[in-house]
């Protein structure tokens, strides 16, 4: 043991002094270019103030970084990145029965990272570069073109398309709940590469690339939808094709028959926390700059949350007897869900109105919708994210009013043309998102087959896919 | 010798056993189990999807013991896991034919 301790003294001291040496070697290579630089600048006036500078600079080029901004937007993409992983997997994970927890991980941490890359081969050119009403086009396939000087607004386009990333690759993960517990492992992950390909990219492209329905689209006139952080793209989106998922795939073995209890109410409290924490990133970055509206959707956000949250408690206390744990935390999320698309538009008490609200629709239909059409959407995508999703985006026609407390309409539009925006934007997603979503679905079933075998949906994806348990106990 | 089999609220555990070493007992084996009897089950509410629990968890207490203490330890059981309320669970008691200590070889009340 001495002689082992005695031989690596020995080595970091030579290893030290290796790298020791090499650092001076280093100085000694940069001092003299940098002593040239400090003499070149010198002459000039050293108690130039900084500010001043930066006027200049200003002047000069408008479209500068601006290194506030960029820092945020840097934390904010990281915090949807903490949404999906570990979020959404342990949101979801916990309303499964535990013989399902892991394949529900599974589920949403390989199509997240499965999609990252997609995004980066033709997602982000596709969305973002010009093309048509519902494609962008290739030119910026493999990123071509994007270097670390590039810049989209005042950050980086390389912290652009990073922030974008997460929410192409966190949108098909919310899908998963609507047919969890009985799809298998590959039809998932090949659906949700279709899906992002065939409908979350052009729904992107139309909303946020230039599309149809943006203000450059010609669909509107100059004034496109107003869809702040996802509320469209994301949530319906989503919604939608969970329900058609749900539909397609059929229900669970055993649904209505058998107990299919969530497995934890605490793992889905967690997930649900980190959810509500990273979606300040999602709303907050998606001003993509550090200002005024950013403030406005910081609280806007919160109060929605919150709003929802007592609301559905609320409702469930005078409807059902008691005020459940899953009650509230399900309200918080429609009402993260409804303020997406409000969020940079609406005015913080028209926010609480949003939320509040929210949270009935959410509530109405998680427990009357959905047993009246007898849809086994397993973890109620459609009825939180679809129709809470819906809900906001259309009340953000309204509550943006300045009457309202909202920012107002842009010049030569009215509450009623907005609205008409709205509703034939949400139209055309959900259009978009439910017909394509089927016709994917009904590929990857003749193609691999959806479904998992009832033998293997009895014992728990967990063993029969993925060769483990989620607990030894 | 007597076997006696209680089925009792699983938060009266610790009171039932503290009672029953005070009077003399040697030794209690104890299981968690499910049923349900008159108090029946409950309901729980996820979102919309109502699950009706039949049988709630109790636990069941065996103790073997001398005729002589039976009803001492009865009484005991009773007292101590009684809450008043329906569901305190019921106390079986069977004839016991032998018991032998598997250490010592020993039989009958002297392996109790």
């Amino acid at each position: 043991m001495k002689k082992l301790l005695s031989t690596l003294a020995i080595l970091s001291a030579l290893g030290l002094g290796v790298f020791g040496l090499a650092n001076i070697a280093y100085a000694d290579e940069t001092s003299a270019p940098v002593t040239a630089v400090t003499t070149a600048v010198a002459p000039s006036d050293v108690l130039v103030p900084s500010t001043d500078a930066t006027a200049v600079v200003a002047e000069e080029a408008p479209k500068t970084m601006d290194v506030g901004s960029t820092a945020w937007m840097i934390v904010a993409t990281i915090l949807v990145v903490m949404m999906a992983v570990p979020g959404l997997a342990l949101f979801y994970g916990g309303l499964v029965r535990s013989k399902n927890m892991l394949s529900i991980c599974m589920q949403v941490f390989v199509s997240f990272a499965l999609i990252s890359v997609l995004w980066t081969v033709y997602g982000y050119s596709l969305v973002f570069t010009e093309g048509n009403a519902f494609f962008g086009g290739f030119s910026k396939a493999f990123l071509k073109g994007v270097t670390p000087d590039s810049l989209t607004g005042v950050i980086p386009e390389y912290v652009f398309l990073t922030f974008q990333m997460t929410f192409a690759a966190i949108t098909p993960a919310l899908i998963i709940g609507g047919f969890a517990e009985r799809t298998k492992f590959s039809a998932v992950l090949a659906f949700l590469v279709l899906w992002v390909t065939f409908v979350y990219i052009p729904v992107a492209h139309m909303v946020w690339g230039g599309g149809l329905l943006s203000d450059a689209g010609t669909l509107f006139g100059g004034h496109g939808a107003k869809d702040f952080a996802g509320g469209t793209v994301v949530h319906i989106n989503a919604g939608i094709a969970a329900l058609v998922g749900a539909l397609v795939i059929g229900k669970r073995v055993g649904f209505g028959r058998e107990a299919l209890a969530p497995h934890s109410m605490v793992m889905t409290l967690i997930g649900a926390g980190l959810l509500w924490v990273g979606w300040f990133g999602f709303n907050v970055g998606s001003e993509l700059a550090v200002d005024g509206v950013a403030g406005l959707v910081l609280i806007n956000t919160q109060l929605a949350a919150a709003a929802a949250l007592f609301g559905w408690i609320t409702a469930e206390r005078l409807f059902k007897g008691k005020a459940s744990m899953l009650g509230a935390v399900s309200g918080a999320i429609a009402g993260l869900v409804a303020i997406t698309p409000a969020c940079g538009f609406i005015g913080p008490m028209g926010a609480i109105a949003l939320g509040f609200f929210a949270s009935f629709l959410g509530l109405w239909a998680v427990t009357k919708l959905k047993n009246l059409l007898a849809y086994d959407d397993s973890l109620d995508v459609f009825g939180i994210h679809g129709l809470a999703g819906i809900f906001g985006a259309l009340a953000t026609g309204i509550l943006m009013s300045a009457d309202f407390g909202g920012v107002g309409y842009p010049e030569g539009v009215t509450m009623a043309s907005q609205m008409t925006t709205q509703v034939i934007s949400v139209g055309i997603t959900v259009l978009w998102t439910g017909v394509v979503s089927y016709v994917l679905l009904k590929l990857v079933d003749a193609v691999i087959g959806l479904r998992a075998s009832e033998e293997v949906e009895r014992e728990g994806l967990d063993t029969a896919e993925h060769g483990e348990r989620a607990y030894h106990m | 010798m007597k076997f006696v089999s209680a089925i009792i609220k699983p938060f009266k555990l610790d009171e039932v056993r503290e009672a029953l070493s005070a009077i003399g007992v040697q030794g209690i084996t104890v299981t968690e189990v499910k049923g349900f009897g008159r108090q029946k089950g409950h309901t729980e509410l996820y979102r919309g999807a109502e699950y009706v629990v039949d049988f709630l968890p109790k636990v069941k207490l065996e103790v073997a013991i001398d005729d002589a203490m039976l009803d001492q330890v009865i009484e005991v059981i009773e007292k101590s896991a009684t809450t008043g309320k329906i569901g305190d669970g019921k106390i079986f008691v069977f004839n016991l034919e032998q018991v032998y200590r598997i250490r010592t070889g020993e039989t009958g009340p002297e392996a109790l």
